[in-house]
């Protein structure tokens, strides 16, 4: 049943979009390690975690879309759910240190010792099994997701107050993995990992694997994705964001629809935020910073919000363009972001791929409407003949 | 329980509800037999459309008894649960999916199983499909299956919604204003839509245009300042000189 869910219905063009993800999830790391430095077609060491980066930003804004996008939520918290994901992940690699960090403790990671700490809190045990950290990656933000959500929508708790209320939780995030107290290595966050399932998380090969990682990722989430929104279920969660109260007046619980699509989202962000992780080499509370968040906002907005393709083009392209621009100018890249969104806002309400969708759609409609009206017209000018010739004889008489 | 409630589909007894002070219903009692078309007139501010949110679970009653189908107490349930027991609801304004197709409209309406993973391994079966299609012959939209709610026009969306509606299978069909801003050849047809539905179910109609009533004619109820001021035929009622010093005006 799952698997019939999973491999009917998809539109084409999320067909080419994962097909071509999966071939730079080959590309890439094949052009990193087998085409020699100089050659044309080499890809730099340096690329390739940054492109990872990317990606795992596009699994993010995707994450968003399916809220957002096709549910009406307006999630200004969803940078929780990447960073939760990534402390999950930071505690394996801090796990993995062992004995080789600058004390020498084989049990405890370095800011643990130098907190004068004697052992390691229970909410760090088993993050030494990859296997245990990579369920809490789904688990952690999948449950704040479902607990939060439960409340927030049962309470029916919607549009601009829901998006301040999950603005003031990934704020609340923020200050309480500031603090030393709560074990998670406060403002310097995790960092210094050596290496992932025994290998070197600086290696080529290493780097190259997890972008490829990324990248399957990403074409799994968006076959998911494309699944869900493709399925009745995926309908109603449009009724929601269209119509809410007939949603609700055909019997539909609102509260669970919308409370299953947060909660998968939160756990795909989890996933991409896992994934940011080990290519970045360091997660600290910076990422619960609510202006992150509200960049995803943006990315998914300039891509096109209720496409899933968007918000992944969204991402990379407005993340390539803050690489460049953060080296050239690095002051005024807020104020280029800020504009972007204002113009995105006002010239592009449905983001690129939604404006070129909505084109491609007016053509279409354009050519049938055409098309019926010619028939309209020639059925019109025969039935007005016939009755020309009908009347004929009663203008003689 | 007396004998009429435990016969009759819908039951109001001395409903009351308050907001900020204002009485919207005082102390109505409103009986719907099983198979009845029933219309509902009033001025403005008469409570009509509290009353439907009354009876919808959008809004709690201060006091008063509400039960349907003989025993079940409306006022514990919520809007879910009273759509799942098959209380149907038309609003004022036209409500559809706009972004979605005229098709799954009908679809989402259709009377099926309404949980997360029922509606996520959903699949069309024959079965629905041609109930589907009857509902669109029904409403007179088939010609327009694959066109977006958006692009309907006004008096298209009013009739899809009643199909929508039809597609739940409701036991009472709660139709709020149907009639509002259709030109005279649609409210007569869906004067003959709503005879036709109300062969096979209760319909409780609220309308202000008299013309679109007497095309009905039916029992009609007038309320005023949040109860029953008259109950009858349409002659009956408009000739009540409280009616007429209410509502209609000398």
């Amino acid at each position: 049943m799952i698997t019939q869910m999973l491999f009917s219905r998809h539109e084409k063009k999320i067909l080419w979009a994962v097909a071509l993800i999966l071939l730079a999830a080959a590309l890439v790391p094949l052009a990193n390690l087998l085409i020699p430095e100089g050659n044309f077609f080499h890809v730099p060491g340096h690329l390739v975690p940054l492109l990872g980066k990317y990606l795992c930003y596009a699994l993010l804004a995707l994450a968003l879309d399916l809220v957002w996008g096709y549910c009406g939520i307006l999630s200004l918290g969803h940078g929780a759910f990447f960073a939760l994901g990534g402390y999950a992940m930071g505690m394996y690699l801090m796990r993995q240190i062992g004995d080789r960090g600058v004390y020498a403790n084989p049990l405890l990671p370095d800011f643990m010792v130098f907190l004068n700490w004697s052992e390691l809190p229970w909410y760090w045990y088993g993050f030494n099994h990859f296997a245990f950290a990579a369920l809490m990656v789904l688990l952690v933000p999948g449950l704040l997701a479902f607990v939060f959500g439960w409340f927030a929508f049962r309470s029916r708790v919607t549009g601009v107050y829901l998006s301040i209320i999950t603005q003031a939780m990934t704020y609340a995030l923020l200050l309480a993995f500031f603090r030393n107290e709560m074990g998670f290595g406060g403002n310097n966050g995790l960092t210094d990992f050596k290496d992932i399932l025994g290998f070197n998380v600086q290696a080529g090969g290493t780097r190259a694997t997890l972008f490829a990682a990324t990248a399957v990722a990403l074409a799994l989430a968006l076959i998911l994705s494309s699944a869900i929104v493709r399925s009745k279920y995926g309908k109603v969660l449009v009724g929601v964001r269209d119509a809410e109260s007939r949603t609700r007046f055909l019997g539909y619980r609102v509260e669970n629809m919308k409370l299953f699509i947060f909660t998968v989202s939160a756990m795909m962000a989890g996933i991409a935020g896992a994934l940011y992780v080990p290519q970045v080499g360091i997660i600290n509370p910076g990422e619960f910073a609510p202006a992150n968040s509200i960049e995803v906002v943006i990315w998914t907005a300039v891509g096109g919000r209720g496409t899933l393709i968007g918000p992944i083009i969204g991402a990379v392209l407005v993340n390539f363009g803050k690489s460049i621009f953060t080296a050239a100018f690095p002051e005024f890249w807020l104020f280029a972001l800020g504009a972007l969104f204002v113009a995105t806002t006002l010239f592009l309400p449905r983001g690129v791929v939604g404006t070129v969708q909505q084109h491609l759609a007016t053509r279409k409609e354009q050519k049938k409407a055409d098309a019926a009206e010619r028939a309209y017209r020639d059925k019109a000018a025969a039935s007005a003949e016939s009755r020309l010739a009908s009347l004929e004889p009663q203008a003689a008489e | 329980m007396d004998a009429k409630t435990s016969r009759s589909l819908l039951y109001l007894d001395g409903v009351s509800v308050s907001f900020d002070g204002f009485k919207a219903l005082n102390s109505l009692s409103f009986v719907v037999e099983p198979g009845e078309l029933r219309a509902i007139i009033g001025p403005n501010g008469a409570g009509k459309t509290t009353m439907m949110d009354i009876i919808t679970g959008k809004t709690r009653p201060d006091s008063g008894q509400v039960f349907f189908n003989g025993d079940i107490d409306l006022t514990r349930k919520d809007e879910a649960e009273i759509a799942q027991l098959g209380i149907g609801r038309k609003f004022q304004k036209p409500t559809v999916f706009e972004s979605h197709t005229v098709w799954d409209n009908i679809e989402l309406a259709l009377n099926r199983k309404r949980g997360v993973f029922a509606t996520l391994f959903y699949r069309l079966t024959a079965e629905d499909k041609a109930r589907i299609e009857e509902i669109l012959e029904t409403v007179r939209m088939t010609a327009r299956k694959d066109d977006l709610a958006a692009n309907l026009s006004h008096g298209q969306k009013q009739w899809l919604e009643i199909g929508m509606l039809l597609a739940q299978e409701p036991k009472l069909l709660l139709v709020d204003e149907p009639v509002a801003g259709m030109t005279d050849a649609e409210t007569a047809e869906t004067a003959i839509l709503l005879k036709e539905i109300a062969r096979t179910r209760s319909v409780v109609v609220v309308e202000h245009d008299m013309g679109f009533i007497r095309d009905l004619g039916v029992k009609v109820t007038c309320l005023a300042e949040g109860s029953v001021l008259a109950e009858g035929s349409i002659d009956f009622v408009s000739s009540d000189p409280k009616v007429i010093e209410n509502y209609l005006g000398r």
